[in-house]
């Protein structure tokens, strides 16, 4: 191989990293941060905003399985406990899980992944940081003016009893659905107008194209949860009756309409982690994703037809049977497409080259977990059995197998594959792998035990309950303390590789996207020295060697230095 | 857990239960099967493929139709399986039979009230016969609630703007647990109860006791004048309210409305109950409902006692 080392484009080579400019050192005032339109450094500020939500939403969840070691009181009387669990929902479900990964990780690749300098609209960008601080800022004042132990899904017509925090948190959520909204928009233009030069449809990175299908979720859905905390507040201010039978309202409105918002809402949280599995899987097996063109386009399929089955959080809500039957029908016909997705990622590996390294880890304990999610979801879509199961421990370790152990997941496997160039550094990956074990080993223990808790009769959202469910509740609490060791332990190994992790280079995994092949870690402030022409696919790892050069397909291999200009990539079609 | 339950599902002790729980172990079996031959292939292609040099660069795979057409085929065909027989058992449990006995239930928080058809009324502890279609129609007093029995496979909310209802057909006498499934404040946890089923015989015999169990007549009788809100207009400490207070009232000589006196006896205290337009006190308005006629005779009995011991 006589030619310039690498057709993949100017970056620069690992040794000169440390102490190039990147778009973390070029400008260290707090104003540059503060003020900065730069998405990288918004994805970040998310970052740090998200994982101390999780962080205090994880600490509650200790605290409410502690109390639940013993069937009366363990630590703590039912006021406190029903705060605590409503308090570990609504953090969760507002303020880490439906920003994550779009906000985090969506934010900071997806720019590199078009070959675009930033998203459409900085600013924009920028604003909806900001809105969605405000907005968590004034739901938990919430907890200053008064008790709030409505769940996480604020039931009227107890909530309209519950006083004046709930409109805090009501006006919480209102606010902060304005972020979502924003970016979900941002990131629809940003996908449409500034892909790179041959960057076609069809040549998008699987990420890329469900972070589209959950925009499109994000603008459309997020209204109407809107529009709901509205009429809540108008409903108190004057007096109107819209949910609350007292004043000759309805409550099961109260629960089609947040329910219309807070189905799509669980598409918001689980698209993008299809994506984030999408990658790795690709990546870490060295092939194209088995079945590309249905992956993608049942993303958005999904995104639509989420929005029809509301209704099966209410079967036995008082709602028709006819509606019950119908939202029965469509939920079976979405959960498809989504047991399709998972076949396909598993026939990628097929005759693949399968690294095992942290990302591939967290990417198979996401198909064993979110697939037990995925099935426990059609049980529950059954209406005979959901009858039985509703409102009961099942549901509880349905949605946290699907929730957590899916997206957060996901989340946590695409945190350690972007690490390197989010960061510039190299994480330990011994810690790593024993990270991922105590996580899947300490969530199967918490929450399988749920299922069966739940099947027994053991209703959700109690304080206390019958001594014969206490063995199973002992086991789950158990399982949390070995779940939350495991987290402690990946933010322990995280932070500390910021200060001595090894430096880490361009392409550690050898993969084809353009923020690996085309920027540095950590990338230029303005991403690319050039725009990149894109020629190929996103998994076009057949085309390794001619990509890489020198024998190499990757995997940590040098590239050129930043500015060489021969190094457009131009492999063969 | 039941003793005669699994390690999944409490015992089955409704008509309908038996038919769930075949739908729920299919879905579960098959679920099983599907999940750990998905697994078992994962995790052979994560070992037999593994990378064993940093450049190796596997073939392209081009995917098979035919699987690609199974792997949609099938699931879709299981699906609508599924569906349909859960519809038909969700017709079963949503359509009660013609003849089931009625049952009305009122929740509130932190308690369930049921009322059976002579009037008997009983709290948190549901009284059923064995065998026969008991039908609940219930509602709420304040915020939503949901009344669930595990052992019997049935919950429903419980609105209070409206009814709703559910019926079963309990198959085998004993005692099971009724829970609150829909959060509704701090006692959410404690809102508890449990169906009692009897045989015929002994149901029809705790009914007719008027539900009075263990109560003396006096005990009984102060039970219903609480659950009857006697007390909005009948003081027991002597106050004047919409009407006549009860104390003392027994054997005293009132004047009536409209000319003459009546000496407050047995027979006058129970016909007030029943006909309170009858012989109205003088100076009160004639505004006692004449609901109260749906008390038996032991509850009228228990309530005329309870008032004699409000001197």
């Amino acid at each position: 191989m006589s030619e310039a080392v690498t057709k993949a484009g100017p970056v620069a080579s690992a040794h000169s990293h440390a102490t190039s400019r990147n778009y973390l050192n070029h400008d260290k005032r707090l104003k540059s941060w503060l003020l900065t339109v730069d998405h990288k450094r918004i994805g970040l500020m998310y970052m740090v905003s998200v994982s101390t939500a999780f962080l205090a939403a994880g600490v509650l969840a200790l605290l409410v399985r502690a109390e639940l070691l013993t069937p009366g009181e363990t630590l703590m009387g039912p006021d406190t406990y029903n705060q605590l669990f409503s308090l570990h929902g609504i953090l969760m479900v507002f303020l880490f899980i439906i920003p994550s990964i779009p906000a985090v990780l969506g934010n900071f690749v997806l720019p590199l992944q078009l070959g675009a300098k930033d998203v459409a609209f900085p600013r924009l960008n920028l604003a909806s940081y900001y809105i969605y601080l405000i907005g968590g800022v004034i739901a938990l004042m919430a907890l200053l003016v008064g008790k709030v132990d409505t769940g996480w899904t604020f039931y009227t017509p107890y909530s309209s009893r519950v006083g004046t925090s709930v409109l805090f948190l009501t006006t919480g959520v209102f606010v902060m659905g304005f972020s979502s909204i924003l970016t979900g928009l941002n990131f629809i233009v940003t996908i449409h107008k500034m892909r790179a030069p041959g960057l076609t449809w069809n040549r998008l990175p699987l990420f890329v194209w469900s972070i589209y299908a959950t925009s499109i979720v994000q603008v459309l859905a997020t209204p109407v949860i809107g529009i709901t905390m509205v009429l809540l507040f108008m409903e108190r201010l004057l007096g109107i009756g819209i949910f609350d039978p007292a004043l000759g309202g309805d409550p099961v409105l109260f629960q089609h309409f947040f329910w219309f918002y807070s189905h799509p809402a669980v598409y918001i949280m689980i698209l993008p982690a299809f994506g984030v599995i999408s990658d790795l899987i690709g990546t870490f097996s060295r092939h194209e994703v088995q079945g590309y063109k249905f992956v993608a386009l049942s993303s958005v399929a999904i995104a639509f037809l989420g929005f029809l089955v509301w209704g099966h959080h209410m079967f036995v809500s008082g709602q028709s049977a006819i509606s019950s039957i119908i939202f029965s029908l469509i939920t079976y016909l979405i959960g498809i497409p989504t047991g399709v997705k998972v076949l396909n990622w598993v026939g990628t590996m097929y005759r693949g080259s399968v690294w095992l390294q942290t990302p591939m880890l967290y990417a198979l304990a996401f198909l064993f977990l979110f697939s037990i999610g995925g099935f426990t979801g059609v049980m529950l879509g059954v209406l005979a059995i959901d009858v039985h199961l509703h409102d009961t421990y099942f549901v509880v370790a349905h949605f946290h197998y699907v929730m957590m152990g899916g997206t957060v997941i996901a989340a946590l496997g695409g945190l350690h594959y972007w690490w390197p160039k989010i960061t510039g550094k190299m994480y330990n990956e011994t810690l790593g792998r024993i990270a991922v074990a105590l996580i899947f080993v300490g969530f199967n223990v918490t929450f399988f035990t749920q299922f069966v808790l739940g099947s027994q009769g053991m209703p959700r959202r109690y304080y206390g309950y019958l001594p014969e469910f206490q063995s199973l509740h002992a086991l789950s609490t158990y399982g949390s303390w070995i779940l939350a060791f495991g987290l402690f332990l990946v933010l322990f190994y995280l932070l500390y590789s910021l200060f001595r992790g090894k430096q880490a280079p361009s392409n550690p995994w050898g993969a084809l996207t353009l923020e690996w092949t085309n920027a540095t870690s950590p990338p230029d402030p303005h991403n690319f020295i050039r725009t990149p022409v894109v020629t190929r696919g996103p998994y076009d790892f057949h085309k390794a060697p001619e990509l890489f050069g020198n024998g190499h397909a990757g995997d940590g291999a040098p590239v050129t230095t930043a500015g060489d200009p021969s190094a457009a990539p131009k492999p063969k079609a | 857990m039941g003793d005669k339950g699994t390690v999944w599902l409490p015992e089955a002790i409704s008509s309908i239960a038996p038919e769930v729980d075949s739908l729920f172990y299919f879905v579960l079996w098959t679920s099983t099967v599907i999940f750990v031959a998905v697994m078992v292939a994962m995790t052979y292609f994560a070992f037999r493929y593994r990378r064993r040099n940093a450049s190796e660069v596997p073939p392209v795979v081009h995917e098979s139709r035919i699987l690609e057409m199974a792997w949609i085929v099938i699931p879709t065909i299981l699906v609508l399986i599924v569906f349909t027989w859960g519809f038909r058992v969700f017709v079963k449990l949503n359509v009660a039979p013609g003849d089931a006995y009625q049952i009305q239930v009122r929740a509130k928080q932190w308690l369930w009230e049921y009322q059976y058809p002579n009037g008997t009324t009983s709290i948190s502890d549901l009284y059923v016969p064995i065998g026969r279609p008991v039908r609940l129609v219930m509602s709420s007093e304040d915020v939503l609630h949901s009344f669930f029995v595990p052992s019997f496979r049935v919950k429903q909310d419980v609105l209070p703007n409206r009814y709703s209802s559910v019926w079963f057909e309990a198959t085998r006498e004993g005692t099971y647990q009724i829970f609150c499934t829909e959060y509704c404040g701090t006692q959410h946890s404690g809102m508890l109860g449990k169906v009692i089923v009897q045989k015929e015989a002994d149901f029809q015999d705790w009914l007719s006791s008027a539900g009075a169990g263990d109560m003396t007549p006096e005990e009984y009788g102060e039970l219903l004048f609480g659950q009857n809100n006697c007390k909005v207009c009948h003081s027991i400490d002597g106050s004047r309210l919409v009407g006549p207070s009860m104390q003392g009232l027994f054997g005293r000589e009132e004047q009536l409305e409209g000319g003459g006196s009546v000496v407050a006896d047995e027979n006058y205290l129970r016909e007030s109950i029943l006909v309170p337009s009858a012989k109205v006190v003088a100076t009160y308005s004639n505004a006692m409902p004449a609901t109260f006629t749906s008390l038996n005779a032991q509850q009228l009995d228990a309530l005329i006692a309870y008032i004699k011991t409000l001197q």
